[in-house]
């Protein structure tokens, strides 16, 4: 079985004439939680978008499920949350979630499925015009987990929601981890950190640290008890 | 392509539509009304003007409606994300381009019957050939105006940049189509220029049509509008980009 489900070198984008991605060096292990941390515009989306296979400028090589980013016979395998909800606002939930169903030519009952997992079960018929910020993305979410794909991009997923919602997502993305799945989420939320299996903070287009929560703290010289903005700080200092 | 996808763009575009009751208001009412002002404005004038303009208008509002309508509506869905995430699925761009164009052809279908309906019934603009191919004429001309707006909504950035492709793309063809100086009377040049825009081959199979039985000229005419309106689809298909900056 495959351990990496990304393995990227020298991964760099160009946009605007400028390196937004410099240069970067990673893997994404299968079975984990993957947190990609950094503050606005350090280049998280970018970097997605390279994996997705939606961006263009990239240069090096990155390798996604085996296949080149971007091939066609990826597209059904990544599940992709992209950071506004990517939804139609004037179909309902379950009618959203049916039509990418059908795009994906997957069967019809995976959308009472994803509807559970994002706890949005019983307000399928409802108009995602009328729900809430935090309604909405969930529902985005749950077109990503749409055919079970065997990587999720997932955008800031957990921006703006309730503290409870947050924890479940959370325990969501562990389950699916657990169950094979790779789970890449990016977060500018610094506190977020802990409930990654695995970090890669970013800033300005390359990576600061990367490792396990604890080993990253280790590596700035700070306590288990410290948190990782605190270890972000530190690195960020002791390089300037 | 797959048709389960087209067919699954298609089906969510009309549902779409069909809680949009405003836009669905506009898009089968207004031609209809404006055909009617005029036909008003011309009815107590000497001869038999709107014998002259009606089938000029048949030809002209369902194709600006679906052009504005469409050019609009993607670039919605483009600053949704919802092209970005679809194109990140197992997509054809055609099919994007192509369930658009099924949805919107059948809605002009159901606009342009209302219109040819309204001219011929109720406001007595004679018809020499078959009222049905009239029709046709119609629905391929407002599949036009969704091809054209999908190719043109390719360039445009914004729902603003989108509006103004209007005057640049669809104007000139109004003014050189026949409606205000018949075509063989343009100077040269124009004559020329209207030669290659679509709109004028339309507008030349309905006026065909008010004048005469015979309906070879107006299937040429026809296959030209229509090579048009695929080959704005195919250009559509090529400007949209899978990756983007």
């Amino acid at each position: 079985m495959m351990k990496s489900a990304v393995e990227a070198v020298g991964l760099s984008v160009a946009r605007g004439g400028r390196d937004v991605l410099r240069g970067l060096d990673f893997t994404i292990p299968v079975g984990e939680v993957t947190g990609l941390l950094g503050p606005s515009g350090c280049g998280k989306s970018t970097l997605m978008r390279a994996l997705v296979g939606v961006q263009a400028g990239v240069r090096g090589t990155c390798t996604v499920l085996g296949e080149p980013a971007g091939s066609r016979a990826l597209r059904p395998r990544i599940g992709y949350v992209t950071q506004a909800p990517s939804v139609y606002d004037d179909l309902s939930v379950a009618e959203n979630l049916a039509f990418f169903a059908r795009v994906l030519g997957v069967d019809r009952a995976e959308v009472g499925r994803c509807l559970e997992t994002v706890d949005l079960a019983d307000r399928g018929d409802d108009v995602v015009a009328n729900l809430s910020g935090g309604q909405r993305s969930r529902a985005s979410l749950a077109v990503a987990l749409l055919g079970s794909p065997s990587l999720l991009v997932l955008d800031e997923p957990t921006v703006g929601l309730d503290p409870v919602l947050r924890e479940d997502l959370w325990s969501t993305f562990h389950g699916l981890a657990e169950s094979g799945v790779a789970v890449l989420v990016s977060s500018h939320v610094m506190d977020e950190a802990e409930r990654c299996d695995r970090l890669l903070l970013m800033r300005d287009g390359v990576f600061i640290a990367d490792g396990t929560p604890a080993e990253i703290k280790r590596t700035a010289g700070l306590a288990e008890a410290d948190d990782i903005e605190a270890a972000f700080l530190a690195i960020v200092r002791s390089a300037s | 392509m797959t048709p389960r996808v087209t067919l699954a763009i298609a089906a969510r575009v009309l549902v779409q539509l069909r809680r949009d009751h405003r836009t669905l208001a506009i898009m089968l009412v207004l031609p209809c009304l404006l055909i009617t002002l005029l036909w008003w404005m011309f009815d107590d004038l000497p001869g038999s003007t709107f014998d002259r303009i009606g089938p000029a208008l048949l030809a002209m509002f369902p194709f600006v409606v679906m052009f504005l309508i469409t050019s609009v509506t993607t670039l919605r869905e483009r600053s949704g994300g919802t092209l970005e995430r679809l194109l990140a699925m197992p997509m054809g761009k055609l099919d994007f381009l192509f369930g658009y164009a099924v949805a919107f052809g059948l809605v002009a279908a159901v606009q342009s019957a209302l219109a040819v309906a309204l001219s011929v019934g109720v406001l007595d603009l004679t018809i020499e050939g078959p009222v049905w191919l009239l029709t046709v004429v119609a629905i391929v001309d407002a599949v036009l105006g969704t091809a054209l707006g999908l190719f043109v909504s390719a360039f445009a950035r914004t729902e603003f940049q989108a509006v103004q492709f209007m005057p640049a793309v669809v104007i000139p063809q109004i003014l050189l189509c026949g409606l205000f100086v018949p075509r063989s009377a343009l100077p040269d040049v124009l004559g020329a220029i209207s030669d290659v825009l679509p709109l004028s081959y339309a507008v030349d199979a309905m006026e065909h049509l008010t004048r005469s039985t015979t309906t070879g000229e107006v299937w040429v005419d026809l296959a030209v509008v229509a090579a048009y309106a695929v080959a704005g689809l195919a250009l559509g298909a090529g400007t949209l980009r899978r990756r983007s900056p």
